[in-house]
């Protein structure tokens, strides 16, 4: 449903040349399949992302092709692009911090895109909201749905963030390093969460993440990006076990030892 | 709760003795600030009422009260608009970037370049004193500096995830200002207003003394400096008591602007 084309992104810089992000990076993803994207800090992860969604700064420029469903998103106009971001492609954010707004009650800012691109009346779209929270298992969502971002934890806010996300049902979600500001044990709920989306919804899911343990744990497929460009892109099964490049042995190599045994236990 | 700075209440307290008195002096007054009494003219404090009277034996007290509600009514209108007008220019700023808020920030610039007295009276020539030219000329100098603020506070929010999120959900740049960002800079907008509308006093004063605030014989403590002046040796009160009601209320506004700094942004508050 999705696929990337040689995609180049440029960062215009004032008095500086301007940097090359993204240096022809291509990938596809079926439709309920979940594609991991690895790389260090700086590897044009992130950048990826945004450009899938068209949220690049103003100073950057890409080229190439972003296809969903045969349609290119590059060459979509503004308001265009706003049909897509929300309804066809969901996205989660890394810091549950800075994702959600400290001055607006959570349950408004699940039912805010039900409000605005559906027209559902308040009502409607705070039981809609409400739905969505015990979809992401938050506990007493009815209690919590009108709580300020400050009085939940930090797991409970990244739910709220997947809620956002899956508000307009859209069929592709990405997830920019969602557990990676997160306690270890957290970080297993989270990913339990995104992981039942896939299976139960049909999603197709983008995981973004420096960390080969998250990505382990629920890609089918993975990329692994070094300084903008693509290293190697395979099942994860095989990237893992024998990884192809001498990069993406590193990360591997770069791994908590007990994390590394578990991805050795995996392979047995 | 963290502890309420010692700033804030003081500040908070001299605000209310200056807006109490102001409104206040729409009821009662201890006697008619405008009517005179030859026979009482140039005493002292305690000799005819609490704070004296005046050249034509108007009681000087009566007069400061009455003032109070001029300069506060000049001064908080003037700082409304002109932080209406500044906080709406540099959200709007913040959201356009690029040529737009270049524009709109070089205007706010020339505007910030010009001294605002002079500004001022080039107005009041252009449409006669009043506490309108006043409101005007004032208001017109606190556009960009709330501009500026209110600029760099949006940009500080628009960097932030939650605002991609509500553009996910399909928001458009004005519904984004008014719905995230403003209530993100709310607190650094309020701040500046209390401590700018100790500015707005202190320049609607100025204005008054250069004969350019309210018309006589409506109160207004620049006019009763400018024209104590001739009595300073003689009769000392007169420049006191509207001297130190500036200050006070000028004091009273910029503590409580800093007070509500501190309550608000936590780092300031470990520092002190």
């Amino acid at each position: 449903m999705l696929a990337v084309e040689s995609l180049r992104v440029t960062f215009r810089r004032d008095r500086a040349p301007p940097v090359e992000v993204l240096r022809g990076v291509s990938l596809t993803l079926e439709r309920g399949a979940t594609l991991g994207i690895v790389g260090e800090s700086g590897s044009g992860k992130s950048v990826l992302a945004l450009s899938v969604i068209g949220l690049l700064p103003r100073n950057a420029r890409a080229e190439g092709r972003v296809l969903l469903d045969g349609t290119d998103l590059l060459t979509l106009s503004e308001r265009g692009m706003r049909d897509v971001r929300g309804r066809r492609i969901g996205m989660i954010f890394q810091e549950p911090m800075t994702a959600l707004n400290p001055a607006m009650r959570v349950g408004v800012q699940i039912a805010e895109g039900l409000r605005v691109r559906r027209g559902l009346s308040r009502g409607n779209a705070r039981t809609e909201a409400l739905r969505l929270l015990d979809r992401v298992q938050i506990p007493q969502a009815g209690r919590r749905i009108d709580s300020y971002p400050h009085e939940m934890s930090g797991g409970e806010r990244q739910r709220v963030g997947i809620a956002i996300a899956l508000a307009l049902e859209p069929d592709l979600l990405i997830a920019d390093e969602p557990t990676t500001a997160l306690d270890v044990t957290v970080q297993a709920g989270i990913l339990d969460i995104l992981g039942d989306l896939v299976a139960d919804l049909g999603l197709s899911l983008i995981l973004i993440s420096h960390d080969l343990g998250v990505i382990a744990r629920l890609a089918d497929r993975t990329l692994v990006m070094h300084r903008g460009a693509e290293i190697e892109q395979d099942a994860t099964e095989r990237v893992l076990r024998r990884p192809g490049h001498d990069y993406t042995r590193t990360l591997i190599d770069a791994m908590p030892r007990r994390a590394r045994a578990t991805l050795e236990a995996g392979r047995a | 709760m963290r502890r309420v700075p010692a700033t804030l209440w003081i500040g908070a307290a001299l605000s209310l003795l200056f807006v109490g008195a102001a409104l206040l002096s729409r009821v009662w007054t201890p006697a008619d600030p405008t009517g005179m009494n030859i026979a009482a003219r140039l005493k002292g404090p305690g000799e005819a009422g609490l704070l004296g009277a005046d050249q034509i034996g108007r009681d000087v007290l009566s007069i400061v009260m009455a003032g109070a509600w001029t300069s506060l009514g000049i001064a908080l209108t003037a700082t409304a608009i002109g932080g209406a007008v500044g906080t709406a220019t540099g959200m709007a700023a913040a959201a356009g970037r690029g040529g737009f808020e270049r524009a709109v920030m070089a205007a706010n610039g020339v505007l910030f370049a010009f001294p605002p007295i002079l500004s001022a009276i080039l107005l009041g020539a252009l449409l006669g004193p009043g506490a309108g030219t006043a409101i005007l000329a004032i208001g017109l100098f606190m556009v960009p500096v709330f501009a500026r603020i209110a600029r760099g506070a949006a940009l500080q929010v628009w960097s932030r995830d939650f605002i991609k999120a509500a553009r996910m959900a399909g928001k458009g740049p004005v519904r984004i200002s008014i719905e995230h960002v403003l209530p993100n800079i709310s607190a650094q907008i309020i701040v500046q207003f209390a401590i700018q509308t100790g500015l707005a006093i202190l320049a609607e004063a100025g204005l008054s003394f250069l004969g350019m605030g309210v018309a006589p014989p409506n109160p207004s403590w620049g006019r009763m400096l400018s024209e104590a002046q001739t009595y300073l040796s003689s009769a000392p009160h007169l420049v006191l008591a509207p001297g130190l009601a500036i200050a006070g209320a000028v004091l009273g506004l910029n503590l409580l602007g800093d007070g509500l700094r501190d309550l608000t942004d936590p780092r300031r508050g470990q520092a002190a």
